[in-house]
């Protein structure tokens, strides 16, 4: 029986009862204690059941590393899988369930699969579910998606919020043990900015269990130093490159609610990095080390000794080095019972030993175990010699048996931005290779290790340790197959061997294999013990067959504190114009146009939304409609050379456009192919206006900037990006100027404003440009104010307009009225293989000029060819709506056997203007085909036919705009 | 009509919020861009005329109440004045730069203006941008980001002044808002 001890306990306090639940049954516990020294306090030994056979399984560890105490904690919108329960510290009302169990943690049918382990050997998935193929998608993976997983997912919104924050430093040390209290002290004293991270809740790491030490004068000393900051309950996660490391800070996991950010992630920027991550413990590999009762010897020192919590009152301890024997003291000094302490070494000579000797404590040399007796929890032992096949000497009778087979230093943030390793034999372990360390930008070393971390102090002063990889060593088969390797992945150390044996000579292949490693502890525990198996299999070196790579993070960092701040509302930064709200306020559906939200349509009463579109269209048709056109890209181009810059950046020629006056344009990038279009406006002799589309104007901002950086970085020529500065409102429509007048400040009429130019003036009193274009076919004005009086200008041309019958439009009906005028938009008529020949606007191409970017690539014999597919209009033969993106079939099929194709729809809509189905197509030397018929294929399957027509539906002279 | 004077409005109204630090929409103010080459003679009077400032050094502001001179790049300067003595100011750069190559634009209301003020306003910060506030020099302005979005700010009287662009003004208010939150301050101990 695991139980609390009536006296000490250095970080509990017993004045502070705390009540908490496991699966549903309500336990207690202390302030300070740790779930899983409060579970253990309550004798609840069995925590879950393992993955895959569903064995019972117990607390191991009481550090990072525990690979089985996961737990569900809490419920609904706090529930999160998979937690620690070595790392949560316990609260009030806090809320645990056990993992991967049906239909209870003590009656569990999966545990079916335990008898039929042989069925179930490493590299089971990959033998059973390749064939047959059909199998995989209906019988196997629905199977394996049921069964697969440990916890639960949450499937509330998470009632936490999450931040992130940046941190500077010279020093960054992590890890608050006592080495990495001394390298921060030294750093400090040096004058550093020093950053000290420590995961638990405690400084001085294993010193004060270990050594009694007294860390509190240390710690003390830094808090009181300028040049320190310091953070208990934060990981660090993983080591990037440039000194860059992410830190997972646990603000307010233990005070639930409290209003604090729940996790933050730190983002630090470090001179240096000190790994002062200590050292893991090994277990040992006999038969049925996974019952529960049996854990790592220092971790039930550090029950007992911090949490005043016994695993048992008679524990056997079984070990290869003299460490252990610190716990064989720790339970003595607790008034404990040690059964006795097994070691597998011929002779045990150390002064630990000789302590645990003098103390009455039974130890035996040269001895294993040859298997753990029970069930549910530890009963017994059964000794055997270590040099033998496990021949029964004598059974032993315990509640707890404490494994030590050494220690690992933690080496994974020295390796994840690639630190090499070295073997010590000595130790049985991998340490850091000071000669090849993860490398900065200038070739210094970016991460060292301090400490254990470095293999430093690990065995020291005590007597050499024996490594003891399969115990006993001449175990057969019936004993290696219940000795796990990975606990949380149910590896044992038969299925290593059989990877052996079938050929996977790489410890990559045979981890993916076998799944060793691969749960969510990253093989904490199971690394080197199960490549040293693997080495003896294929009677190799352990330094010969390597490790597997360690990658961050160190310990699972939620994907919350990954996400941070952005959800909900800051989600993603969504650009508003000035007259966001009022759209809002209108009822308007909003769509993305890069970052953007634009109105799409404006419903009214009950309207779907085509059937807004189609209202809106034909009131900006009748009457006037207003757009709201701020989202244009608006680049001002000033300088000596403008000119001459605009005549390369656009196919056209812009140099010889008069001041006043207004041209459309098209800009290609180097390959020839069309990039963006906008209208040209030319301010003065020197500046220019030039219009970009909504999500074009920091791409087209950025490639003049790039040209004149970079290529013609002599011409005078300055660029600036004023898009934002400015509200712009299109006021559409035969009654569009009829508004303006209304508005007054300012002669709009054809012979003061002609099509194609633009004025400054005022109109009700606001300070306007005013340009005469059109991309609907109508009378048409776009009004750009400055972006402060946006929201009020567009209320007075609502005003205005009233008794007009002015109504706002969105994006849909723009859409629509540019298609029925045959205007290309770039994103639908462009995908970045067309050219401005293909589209038929041949007429905006300077033939005149020697050069212009895409000139050079247009001339390409592929450009250049007769047979692109080239821009025409499409009318159905039955008046029907084209599928967008639908392609024309031509007679047979291509190499591949695919259906050949002679073109392809490009834009298509229902025009309410002509009361039928409109669209625009590129098609195989389609100008010369007008009249013919071609099919294009539709979703449901079959085909319709459309006829070839001019792109330009509605108003072909172009009368209605230029009035 | 309607008097376009009492129609200017800022990106968020002057809309705030009191955390741990406080966060207010300052604005409207007057900005304009200032591109020209450096070594212009004419270029320190141009802008001691718009501002009165001297030429701020390389990423550094010259501040005085409403006027500031700010360099953005080496050939941008962002000239800072009362928004309503930006045409002014625009007229006055012109004329003493006739002779020269440049381009100064009115961006008043291109840009929303924020204040965070406070002990604890670098703390707000650090949550957002990956520039070392603690190196920021007296005088230095940072050209950086905020989460998602570009920003530019610099400290002033008891805080900090951010620019950012107008349209992800409320993305701004709400990552400010979210950093700010009591309870949340980065030296809190719990």
């Amino acid at each position: 029986m695991s139980t609390r001890l009536a006296k000490g306990g250095r970080l509990i306090d017993r004045s502070a009862a705390t009540e908490f639940t496991f699966n549903g049954r309500r336990m207690r516990g202390y302030a300070g204690d740790t779930l899983a020294s409060a579970l253990l306090a309550n004798d609840q030994m069995l925590v879950g059941r393992s993955f895959k056979y569903h064995r019972p399984r117990g607390i191991v560890a009481a550090g990072p590393e525990e690979p089985n105490a996961l737990v569900n904690l809490g419920s609904g919108a706090r529930l999160e899988p998979n937690q620690r329960a070595t790392m949560t510290e316990l609260f009030d009302g806090l809320e645990a369930a056990s993992q991967n169990h049906w239909p209870s943690l003590e009656y569990d049918v999966g545990v079916v699969n335990n008898t039929l382990a042989r069925f179930l050997p490493g590299g089971f998935y990959y033998k059973t579910f390749i064939h047959p193929r059909a199998f995989w998608k209906h019988v196997f993976e629905p199977i394996i998606r049921q069964s697969a997983g440990l916890g639960r997912a949450p499937k509330d919104r998470d009632a936490d919020r999450y931040e992130q924050a940046y941190a500077h430093c010279d020093v960054l040390v992590i890890g608050g043990g006592i080495a990495g209290l001394e390298a921060a002290l030294q750093a400090a004293k040096a004058k550093k900015r020093v950053i000290l991270l420590e995961q638990t809740p405690h400084w001085g790491g294993r010193a004060p269990v270990d050594h009694g030490t007294e860390v509190g004068p240390l710690v003390a000393e830094l808090a009181a130093m300028d040049n320190v900051t310091m953070r208990l309950r934060t990981t660090g996660a993983g080591v990037y490159d440039h000194g860059y490391v992410l830190a997972d800070e646990r603000i307010a996991d233990h005070t639930p609610g409290d209003g604090r950010p729940r996790q933050r992630l730190w983002r630090i920027r470090a001179g240096q990095i000190i790994a002062a991550t200590g050292a893991i413990e090994r277990p040992l590999s006999f038969a049925c080390n996974d019952i529960p009762g049996v854990m790592l010897a220092a971790s039930v020192r550090d029950y007992v000794v911090n949490y005043a919590t016994s695993p048992g009152d008679r524990t056997v301890i079984v070990t290869n080095n003299d460490d252990a024997y610190r716990t064989a003291l720790a339970l003595h000094g607790a008034g404990l019972h040690v059964a006795a302490v097994l070691d597998v070494r011929a002779q045990v000579t150390g002064d630990l030993p000789a302590q645990v000797r003098a103390a009455g404590i039974r130890v035996e040399a040269g001895r294993a175990i040859a298997k753990v007796k029970g069930g549910k929890r530890v009963t017994g032992v059964q000794v055997c010699l270590q040099a033998g096949e496990g021949a029964v000497l004598e059974e032993i009778a315990c509640d707890a048996v404490a494994m030590s087979g050494g220690w690992s230093p933690a080496v994974h943030l020295y390796s994840h931005c690639g630190g090499k390793l070295m073997w010590d034999a000595d130790h049985a372990m991998f340490r850091p290779d000071p000669a090849k360390p993860p490398v900065n930008h200038d070739g210094n070393a970016m991460v060292s290790c301090v400490g254990a971390a470095n293999g430093d102090g690990i065995g020291a002063g005590e007597a050499p340790m024996e490594a003891a990889w399969v115990m006993p060593q001449g175990a057969p088969i019936a004993l290696r197959s219940k000795m796990w390797l990975d606990y949380q992945n149910d590896v044992k150390v038969s299925d290593v061997q059989l990877a052996a044996r079938e050929g996977y000579e790489s410890v990559e292949h045979t981890k993916r294999y076998t799944t060793l490693g691969m749960a969510t502890d990253q093989g904490k525990l199971s690394n080197i013990n199960g490549l040293a198996v693997l080495s003896q299999a294929l009677n190799e070196d352990i330094p010969q067959v390597g490790t597997t790579t360690f990658r961050p993070p160190y310990t699972p960092v939620t994907l919350g504190a990954l996400a941070g701040e952005a959800r909900g509302d800051i989600f993603q930064p969504l650009r508003r114009t000035p007259m966001h709200e009022s759209h809002e306020a209108a009822g308007a559906y909003f769509e993305p146009v890069g970052l953007w939200r634009r109105p799409y349509t404006f419903p009214r009463n009950g309207e779907n939304h085509a059937q807004a579109v189609e209202r809106e269209v034909i009131n900006t048709r009748t009457n006037v409609g207003l757009l709201d056109a701020s989202t244009l890209g608006k680049i001002i181009v000033k300088g000596p050379d403008a000119g001459r810059f605009l005549d390369m950046l656009y196919t056209g020629v812009m140099s010889t456009l008069p001041v006043g006056k207004c041209r459309y344009g098209l800009m290609c990038n180097e390959q020839g192919f069309l990039s963006d279009d906008g209208v040209v406006a030319r301010i003065s002799e020197d500046t220019f206006l030039c219009h970009t589309t909504s999500g074009g104007a920091d791409r087209i901002h950025g490639w003049m900037e790039d040209w004149l950086q970079c290529e013609w970085w002599d011409w005078q020529v300055y660029t600036a990006n004023v898009t934002e500065q400015y509200a712009q409102v299109a006021v559409v429509g035969p009654k569009a100027r009829e508004l303006l007048e209304t508005l007054g400040g300012m002669d709009v009429s054809k012979e003061a404003l002609p099509f194609m130019q633009w004025a400054d003036g005022t109109l009700g009193g606001f300070p306007v440009r005013v340009y005469r274009i059109s991309f609907s076919g109508e009378l048409s004005y776009e009004i750009a104010v400055p972006a402060s009086h946006g929201a009020a200008f567009w209320a007075a041309c609502m005003a205005a307009g009233e008794s007009l019958g002015v109504m706002p439009y969105g994006t849909e009906a723009l859409h629509i009225m540019r298609a029925e005028k045959g205007f290309i938009m770039i994103g639908d008529e462009t995908d970045g293989t067309v050219i401005p020949q293909d589209l038929g606007l041949g007429w905006a191409i300077s033939k005149k000029k020697e050069d212009y970017l895409g000139k050079r690539g247009q001339a390409r014999n592929h450009l250049s060819s007769p047979d692109r597919w080239q821009l025409v209009g499409l009318e159905t033969l039955d008046g029907s709506v084209l599928p967008d993106g639908s392609y024309a079939v031509a007679p047979g099929t291509n190499a591949n056997g695919q259906r050949n194709t002679e073109g392809r729809v490009t834009s298509t809509y229902y025009s309410p203007t002509l009361k039928r189905g409109i669209a625009m197509g590129l098609v195989h030397k389609g100008p010369e085909r007008m009249g013919q018929t071609v099919e294009f294929n539709t979703v449901a399957g079959g085909t319709v036919k459309a006829r070839i027509v001019d792109p330009v539906f509605y108003d072909k002279e172009g009368a209605k705009q230029n009035v | 009509m309607s008097d376009p004077a009492k129609t200017v409005q800022s990106a968020l109204n002057g809309a705030g919020y009191d955390g741990f630090a406080d966060i207010r929409e300052g604005g409207p103010v007057g900005m304009i861009t200032l591109r020209c080459k450096p070594d212009v003679k004419a270029l320190p009077k141009a802008v001691k005329a718009a501002t009165g400032m001297a030429m701020p050094a390389p990423r550094r502001i010259v501040k005085d109440g409403a006027f500031g001179a700010a360099w953005m790049a080496p050939d941008e300067l962002l000239l800072i004045l009362p928004y309503d003595q930006v045409s002014n100011a625009l007229e006055t750069i012109a004329k003493a730069l006739k002779a020269d190559h440049h381009l100064a634009a009115d961006v008043s209301d291109a840009r929303a203006v924020f204040r965070i003020t406070g002990a604890k306003a670098a703390q707000v910060l650090a949550k957002l941008t990956p520039a070392d506030l603690a190196a920021l020099q007296p005088g230095e302005i940072r050209r950086s980001r905020a989460a998602q979005v570009a920003a530019a700010f610099w400290a002033e009287d008891g805080g900090f002044s951010l620019v950012c662009f107008r349209s992800v003004a409320p993305y701004m208010m709400g990552l400010l808002t979210h950093s700010a939150q009591p309870g949340s301050e980065l030296d809190a101990t719990p």
